[in-house]
């Protein structure tokens, strides 16, 4: 079968990812591009007998070497040399569109266009000469509507077309004015008698343009000496005609283009003067209502979540219940069998803990998709802004934050939502001091047990914001040091609202969800039975149980394995917070996962599985701790390591063990010195 | 007659349509900001300018949001 590689291009915002989905169906695939977290999707589709792979680059406006997303594309094209581009254009805002289309064709790329969106852009009144359009940029042009899947074959059959015509020999070019035109073909001839090599890789005009822009990739890429030393004088030279950077005049010029043959081809039949858009904005970036909205908003995304996704976590974890009952019977009661333990304990046990969060992240990234594709998304984060910028952060780290409250895992996969590697890793650092579900079982054990009915509430209130005052206090000084910079200024586009289609919605809540399965699901089960291992052996012999009922026993074990040794070993670290083995081992066990600190616990006080709500644990604890300890404790697990299935996210998102461990390793650290100080301070001004 | 001197786009109201003269924000965003239209002699309408509240403009047919910062770099007749 013959193949055709296809790269879709367009400015986000354009429906480029319906359009995407559309000619791929589900047969997707997604990635990073080699060494930089820029997601790379791929798509396969099978039509008139060839054989066809899509794939999606980011959206950019223009093919500069000033963004990360920029250069991913533009080096794409170059390397990978597709047999087509295909430039998805929003029909309805043509000339802003149409701009990354003359560098496309400056790149002399076989061409084809998708005028998307066209249902709105006839709408507005617009008529297209289609045919002259066409003929004027030498490409294909194809109306389409995305999400209506609309003109699909129409798309599929050019793209067809134009794959078996020779490369372009392009006749219309942007003419940049008589000056410019003068020193490109100054630098293009030099470029074509030092730098062969190059010129036969990128195209000699092409190169000319870039360098006459000081893009600072291609300046770099340029070893030739002599080149460089014809470039400078030339843009010396323009700068003091135009008054201007050659750049400036250059995007300029290419306007000029775009206006001239959409003057000849596009006809405006209506004026439009308040879009439904605008109606909306009035209230939703209202001053006075644009903040509560977006509360309201965000609550109903955590509604959405949690609440909403407690039913099927309940089936889920009544299934993963059943399935360890089942197995289990496979041997006889109150057998300890080895193979029983590991499928039973460590295998269920950590995977089951896994999974049952999927209906949570499904949900999730279903509210994050609804959000951005109907175009809220752009608003909240400018409303957010303002305050998050006192903070150092951008306004989006908002909504990952608040998803932390409910759990790690998912917000620092929402993290993505922010494009500044600066703003999404300082974000990242900070999420698992965002109280998550799973500590909350820890504090629902101690506060009961320690503290009177009026200063509950109260005392849970304050873990949660020493918490967030943490988050802020840390963000500040990761980005004095570690991860100094500039925020970017703020510049974003704000596309007009639209309803989100159900089928793409489905299809981004999908992909997100499978990825944490997949990646999450398998390190998390290998690091569960490692802890199972750890917590099961080695074992105390026979005899030395004899005489002690099933917990004891247990609690005997406990202390045996290599996790209960490893407590009593750190015990005397952990003394001066007021904590002793038990609690040592209990911590130890909580890396696994949160909720695993209050289930060893009750092991540890040989009081049988017991869960939160337990009095009899919680009568154990207020025998052998004061309230201060108690306190301490819960300021330890609020700041200190995150479990494991965090760990492992923030690797994933940072691309890089070294800030997973410097995660792990500084949040411990910080939880260490300031239970530390308030243990210590709290003894003195109590005792 | 008094010759109109460039001012920062920051402090048009909204409602009114203004030309573009230049950007001061540096070699990226210059790029950027042109790459997006914002380009010299463009029209830019201010749709909405109040404290506190995003600086939103339309140009070109479509709308974008500005930070104060950026906006104070955009000089315009």
């Amino acid at each position: 079968m013959n193949k055709i590689n296809v790269a879709l291009a367009g400015n986000p915002n354009s429906g480029k990812t319906t359009i995407f989905n559309m000619l791929t169906g589900a047969r997707q695939h997604v990635g990073n591009y080699p060494g930089v977290t820029v997601e790379k999707k791929e798509g396969l589709c099978k039509y008139a007998g060839f054989e066809i792979t899509f794939v999606d680059l980011p959206g950019t406006y223009s093919l500069t070497a000033y963004s990360i997303e920029e250069l991913v594309a533009r080096n794409f094209i170059i390397e990978e040399q597709p047999d087509v581009v295909v430039d998805i254009v929003d029909a309805s805002n043509l000339e802003r569109n149409l701009y990354l289309a003359t560098q496309l064709i400056e790149m002399n790329v076989p061409l084809v266009l998708a005028f998307n969106m066209s249902d709105i852009a006839r709408r507005k009144g617009l008529l297209f000469d289609i045919e002259q359009l066409s003929k004027l940029l030498e490409a294909a042009i194809v109306p389409t509507v995305g999400n209506k899947s609309k003109g699909r074959v129409e798309l599929l059959d050019a793209i067809v077309k134009t794959a078996q015509q020779d490369k372009p020999q392009r006749t219309h070019k942007v003419n940049y004015g008589s000056e410019i035109e003068e020193e490109l073909t100054r630098i293009e001839a030099i470029i074509i008698d030092k730098e062969q090599k190059m010129a036969a890789k990128y195209g000699s005009r092409w190169l000319a343009t870039k360098l006459l822009e000081q893009d600072p990739d291609i300046t770099a890429k340029v070893q030739n000496k002599e080149v460089l030393e014809v470039v400078t004088p030339s843009i010396e030279h323009l700068n003091t005609i135009f008054a201007d950077e050659p750049q400036i005049i250059m995007a300029d010029r290419r306007y000029g283009f775009i206006s001239g043959a959409c003057q000849e081809t596009v006809k405006s039949t209506v004026e439009s003067r308040h879009s439904k858009s605008d109606v909306i904005d009035a209230v939703v970036i209202n001053r006075v209502l644009g903040l509560p909205i977006f509360l309201l908003l965000m609550y109903l995304v955590f509604l959405l979540t949690f609440k909403i996704g407690e039913f099927p976590m309940g089936w889920l974890e009544r299934f993963f219940s059943w399935a360890a009952k089942t197995i289990a019977a496979f041997w006889p009661a109150g057998s300890e069998a080895l193979l029983k333990s590991l499928l039973v304990d460590g295998i269920i046990g950590g995977v089951g803990g896994v999974i049952v969060f999927l209906p949570n992240i499904l949900l999730l990234f279903l509210a994050i998709a609804i959000l951005e594709d109907s175009g809220y998304m752009a608003r909240a984060a400018f409303i957010m802004d303002r305050i998050m910028h006192r903070i150092g952060l951008h306004g989006k780290s908002f909504i990952p934050m608040l998803i932390g409250f409910g759990c790690s895992m998912p917000a620092i996969m929402g993290a993505r939502i922010l494009e500044n590697k600066r703003n999404r890793f300082a974000t990242i650092m900070v999420i698992p001091l965002m109280s998550c579900g799973a500590k909350l079982t820890i504090y629902a054990l101690i506060i009961p047990a320690f503290f009177q009915e009026e200063w509950r509430g109260p005392v849970l209130w304050l873990i949660y914001l020493i918490g967030i005052v943490l988050a802020i206090i840390c963000v500040k000084v990761l980005r004095l040091t570690v991860l100094k910079g500039e925020t970017i200024p703020f510049v974003m586009e704000l596309p007009p609202y639209r309803m989100p289609t159900l089928k793409s919605v489905c299809i981004h809540m999908w992909q997100r969800g499978w990825m944490y399965l997949k990646k999450a699901g398998t390190i998390i089960l290998a690091i569960s039975i490692i802890l199972w291992a750890a917590m099961s052996w080695p074992k105390p012999s026979q005899e030395s149980l004899a005489g002690l009922d099933s917990e004891q026993a247990k609690q005997k074990q406990l202390a045996y394995s290599i996790v209960g040794r490893l407590g009593r070993t750190i015990e005397p670290a952990l003394t001066p917070l007021g904590f002793d083995w038990k609690i040592g081992t209990a911590l130890i066990g909580a890396t696994a996962a949160k909720e695993v600190f209050v289930s060893q616990l009750s092991i540890v006080y040989a009081v049988g599985s017991a869960d939160q709500g337990s009095q009899t644990l919680r009568e154990k604890l207020q025998a052998n701790y004061s309230p201060l300890t108690a306190f301490c404790i819960m300021l330890f697990c609020l700041i200190s390591a995150p479990c494991v299935a965090t760990v492992v996210m923030t690797k994933k998102e940072t691309n890089s063990w070294r800030w997973a461990i410097f995660q792990f390793a500084g949040l411990t650290a910080l939880a260490y010195f300031v239970t530390l100080i308030v243990y210590q301070l709290g003894s003195f001004l109590i005792g | 007659m008094e010759q109109k001197q460039p001012r920062p786009l920051s402090t048009v109201q909204a409602g009114e349509t203004v030309k573009l003269v230049r950007t001061n924000a540096g070699h990226g965003l210059n790029s950027r900001l042109a790459s997006m239209g914002l380009l010299p002699n463009v029209e830019i309408t201010v749709v909405n300018n109040t404290h506190p509240g995003p600086f939103v403009i339309s140009v070109k047919d479509s709308k974008m949001m500005l930070g104060r910062g950026m906006a104070h770099k955009i000089m315009v007749l």
